[in-house]
């Protein structure tokens, strides 16, 4: 254990970076470049300090670690901190994307420079924040500050639709948001805290479970997201600028899943239980229909938008499998997506820098002139599709033998999912790199350059990591999952027996 | 005769005096005396500020039961004092450049403010009705005063008639409350019920009905809203920075009192009609305000929405309801002080301008004031974490405790549908091309909308003062 508020400290460190980028003056030039330059040592410096948190972390106690806690809003409203299993690897995958981002935006963003940088690292204290957070208030101040600097990346540097896909991101988010604000203040009324270990260990009435469920469902799905409130995401994805959707696939649609794992299943024991039949057809329909919808679009980044959805859904029914298997392959599906997805955008960044289009139909042939990106991109399609050795199978094998477990139809749906998964990506890959070289503009397109070797050599390591030796991510949850499906088995017995004594 | 105890209302006496003596001043050194003046009353404004301080947190009452001072009182009593020292400080320049400096303005408002005193502290019907008909008389010649032009004087009309028909409902349910009580006295009223000798008949409850109305009116609440967006955008802006916020803070603060105390136990009575009152002005805000272009009367249905959102803490009906309309009222006042110093700063070089389109590519050109503006937006929508969100938080946390649940939900889910309009300037701000771009703005107003946009930014580092206040003053009225 540290002696110093690691949490806090790797939370508002990048606000030093906007304090820094604020005070930087000058003519729009330099002052563009030194806000990239404190915007780069910023979050690197943030992604070193956050490792200390992995470092000092215990994995043998499924208590919350680096625990603050300071009077804040009076009336058991506290600003609590702290990690578990669950959460802690999270704050990793934030702080290891942000440097990649900024990276990804050096030379694609050329207007409003600072703004931008500003707008990034804001982003990463909220997002960092929401991982971090133990008290309701405090979880909800976080997840709905996000929408703001967002709002503004997507709406200001996106693409020709910025507007519609903004205020769509900003609308449905927050209708789902909302609703969940009024399921905790009505459990503040219950139990007479926002304090989140507290809530864990309450028992709420299980009618009232089932309506706090749904309220807190209705924001997670949106989040997630699950069909049929998905359709933010495609918009929003394909208007945002590079980063904004790498940030946007990987850490903003876990804070859904995260919050299945803070809210939903240690809170609701007999709500998600009740609704688990609910999660488990959604997300059958996610796999299957998006990843159809995914076969046939004429967008790149559309076409990973959808599969996104598609890769949601099998962490939502992980996690509702309540199985050990299933519960950590969820965990280690979302970072491995985080990864996966984000570099996958990264590669969709790199073609749209050099001939301003993703239009699928545009390409062709790429391998003859970039054969580095060719090697790139297969790795991440391989990922995507699961391949042995590859992050994305060690958590979609894990999914899929906690599914069986539970339901063999479920299975079923979901590995036809992994098969209609391996044809769009395979295919968007023969597209886009495969065939002849025929358009004119590609013939002259330079290969990737060290900036943005620089930008996917980490991703490659650590897809490759999390697929060959899963362990060390693995070993960090199973205390905590453990420990939540303890609770979990426990509350369901309680609520069984009582119904058994009633009868 | 035993003389009262003149003393607890100095603040009001000491008012009163600075008016006359101002309006002196003003007469005889004519109009270049203006800027005199308007310093003079916001000195004025803040010497009562520091006479309400004087008795904090005890409660007497003098002048035979007429008046009352409480904590209650003194913290919404500064609220006002200062909502309204900022109009007059923002009025100058603009008056100025628009050849409006009058010095009777300043003066107006300061005796506006008196009769927001009155009401805050009234604890008799009667008071009640002077304070609101001192305060509302004043309000009638400052939205008349620009008086060359239609639009204006038309806003004044229509804001007089209307408030004089609104004054004629109360005065008539005041008027049933007496003949069916035989008092017109809070305390002896509080007593009236809580002992309840009586059955509570209909002609109360009719006369309770006409006073909510009348109250109604003054808030702007639906369905008695209809002069709000009209008059907002009929006078001079900096007159509706005024309305805005301290009139309303007054008003509020008489509904909260007179339904705590005189009528706090009929709550059953009355809750509905509030619910529904609160209900109809969150949708009617937030809808009806989606397709508007003058931003000024965006800022009249944005305002009926929050006097909506304020409501539902007073429907709560319990001593969390009312902290949380505290805090509401002190957010709001702040967040509407600091975007109307951003209308004002809306100037081109021919002249104020209202439109909303004026805004496009501001981030570019004024990129401060840009992002003070969306701060104040967001936090308008209530986003967390912005002040905003809090005020909010708070009341919403009141009406669920009090069971209220479907009024809490409604309110969440309008308050979306506001969050679509507040976006769409933000949208502008940001999103869109550049457009003519505005005069550089004067130093007072950027003072003004920078401290208030670190207030709304930097509530959630510090909420304690502000709570804590807030609740002491809320345990006033139930102890």
């Amino acid at each position: 254990m540290l002696d110093w508020p690691i949490l806090s400290t790797v939370t508002f460190l990048p606000l030093v970076g906007v304090l820094l980028i604020l005070l930087t003056s000058g003519k729009e030039e330099s002052a563009a470049r030194n806000a990239r330059w404190v915007a780069m040592w910023t979050t690197l410096f943030t992604f070193i300090v956050s490792l200390f948190i992995w470092l000092n972390f215990d994995t043998s106690t499924a208590a919350f670690q680096f625990v603050e806690k300071e009077p804040w809003l009076g009336g058991n409203i506290n600003y609590h901190m702290g990690v578990d299993g669950i959460s802690m690897l999270f704050i990793i995958l934030t702080t290891f994307l942000m440097p990649l981002c900024i990276l990804a935006s050096w030379e694609a963003i050329q207007t409003r420079v600072r703004e931008y940088m500003i707008a990034f690292l804001i982003m990463e204290t909220l997002m960092i924040g929401v991982f971090c957070a133990l008290d309701m208030v405090l979880f909800y101040l976080f997840f709905e500050a996000g929408l703001i600097p967002m709002f503004l990346i997507i709406g200001v540097w996106g693409g020709a639709q910025r507007v519609y896909a903004s205020f769509k991101f900003f609308l449905y988010t927050l209708v789902g948001s909302v609703l969940m604000l009024a399921a905790m203040i009505v459990m503040y009324f219950v139990a007479g805290t926002t304090d989140i270990p507290t809530l864990i260990s309450f028992n709420f009435d299980t009618h009232l479970q089932y309506w706090l469920w749904l309220a807190f469902f209705a924001s997670f799905a949106v989040k997630v997201p699950m069909w049929p409130v998905h359709t933010w995401l495609p918009d929003a994805h394909v208007q945002a600028p590079t980063a904004g959707s790498v940030i946007l696939a990987g850490v903003l649609l876990k804070m859904g899943g995260y919050g299945f794992l803070r809210f939903s299943i240690p809170m609701f024991p007999e709500g998600s239980d009740f609704f688990t039949p609910l999660v488990f057809g959604l997300s059958v329909v996610a796999i299957i229909y998006t990843s159809l919808v995914a076969l046939v679009q004429k967008d790149m980044k559309k076409l990973i938008a959808y599969s996104s959805v598609a890769h949601m859904g099998f962490i939502t029914i992980g996690i509702f499998t309540f199985t050990s298997q299933g519960l950590e392959g969820g965990i280690l599906q979302m970072l491995s997506h985080g990864i996966v997805s984000g570099a996958l955008f990264l590669c969709v960044g790199v073609v749209y820098d050099r001939i301003h289009t993703r239009e699928i139909a545009r390409y062709g042939g790429l391998v003859h002139r970039m054969p580095r990106y060719a090697v790139i991109f297969m790795i991440f399609t391989m990922a995507t599709i699961g391949l042995p050795g590859t992050s994305g199978f060690v958590g979609e094998f894990l999914i899929l033998v906690g599914a069986y477990q539970v339901s063999t139809f479920v299975a079923f749906f979901a590995t036809i999912g992994v098969i209609l998964g391996a044809a769009y990506s395979l295919w968007l890959y023969r597209r886009v790199v495969f065939g002849e070289l025929v358009k004119d503009d590609l013939k002259n397109i330079m290969d990737v350059g060290k900036r943005e070797i620089a930008i996917f050599a980490p991703l490659i390591a650590v897809a490759l990591w999390m697929g060959i030796y899963p362990e060390p991510f693995l070993n960090v949850m199973h205390a905590s999952v453990d420990n939540l499906m303890a609770q979990h088995e426990l509350a369901l017995n309680a609520s069984k027996s009582v119904l058994h004594a009633a009868k | 005769m035993e003389l009262p105890d003149f003393s607890i209302a100095l603040p009001e006496i000491f008012l009163a005096c600075a008016a006359m003596a101002l309006l002196m001043v003003g007469a005889f050194r004519g109009n270049n005396s203006t800027s005199l003046v308007s310093w003079l009353s916001v000195l004025s404004l803040i010497i009562a500020a520091f006479l309400t301080q004087y008795e904090f947190r005890e409660t007497f009452v003098t002048f035979s039961g007429l008046y009352k001072d409480d904590a209650f009182g003194v913290f919404m009593k500064i609220l006002c004092l200062g909502a309204s020292a900022l109009a007059i400080i923002m009025s100058l320049d603009f008056n100025k450049r628009e050849n409006l400096a009058r010095f009777e303005f300043p003066i107006l408002v300061v005796l506006a403010t008196l009769g927001m005193m009155v009401m805050i502290s009234a604890n008799d019907l009667m008071s009640l009705y002077l304070g609101i008909e001192l305060m509302s008389l004043s309000l009638y010649v400052t939205a008349a005063f620009r008086r060359d032009s239609v639009r204006s004087t038309e806003a004044g009309l229509k804001y007089f008639v209307l408030g004089a028909l609104s004054s004629g409902l109360l005065l008539y349910g005041v008027s049933l409350i007496y003949g069916f009580t035989g008092t017109t006295n809070f305390d002896v009223l509080a007593q009236v019920f809580t002992t309840g000798e009586e059955e509570v008949g209909l002609g109360l409850i009719i006369g309770l009905v006409f006073l909510i109305a009348g109250l109604a009116f003054k808030v702007s609440a639906v369905p008695f809203h209809m002069w709000a967006p009209d008059v907002y955008e009929g006078v001079p802006t900096p007159v509706t920075a005024f309305f805005a916020a301290a009139p309303k803070v007054a008003a509020i603060a008489l509904f909260v009192r007179t339904f705590m105390e005189p009528f706090g136990t009929l709550v059953d009575q009355w809750q509905q009609i509030i619910v529904f009152i609160s209900i109809a002005s969150m949708i009617l805000g937030a809808f009806a305000a989606i397709n508007q272009k003058n931003i000024k009367r965006l800022m009249a249905y944005s305002s009926i929405g929050h006097i909506g959102y304020a409501l539902v803490g007073l429907a709560a009906g319990t001593e969390e309801g009312v902290r949380g309309v505290l805090i509401y009222m002190a957010i709001y006042v702040v967040m509407n002080i600091g975007t109307f110093a951003c209308i004002l700063a809306m100037r081109q070089r021919d002249g104020a301008v209202e439109d909303i389109s004026e805004l496009a590519g501001l981030s570019k050109s004024r990129p401060w004031m840009a992002f003070l503006l969306l701060v104040f937006m967001f936090s308008l929508a209530g986003i967390p974490p912005l002040a905003g969100f809090f005020g909010k938080f708070y009341i919403f946390v009141a009406a669920i405790n009090a069971g209220l649940i479907p009024l809490a939900v409604i309110g969440l889910v309008t308050s979306v549908v506001g969050a679509f309009y507040y976006l769409r300037i933000v949208k502008i701000m940001y999103f869109d091309d550049e457009a003519e771009g505005f005069e550089p703005v004067n130093r007072t107003l950027s003072i003004i909308m920078t401290v208030s946009g670190i207030f709304v930014a930097f509530f959630v580092v510090f909420p304690s003062p502000l709570l804590d206040s807030a609740q002491a003053a809320a345990a006033a009225l139930f102890s």
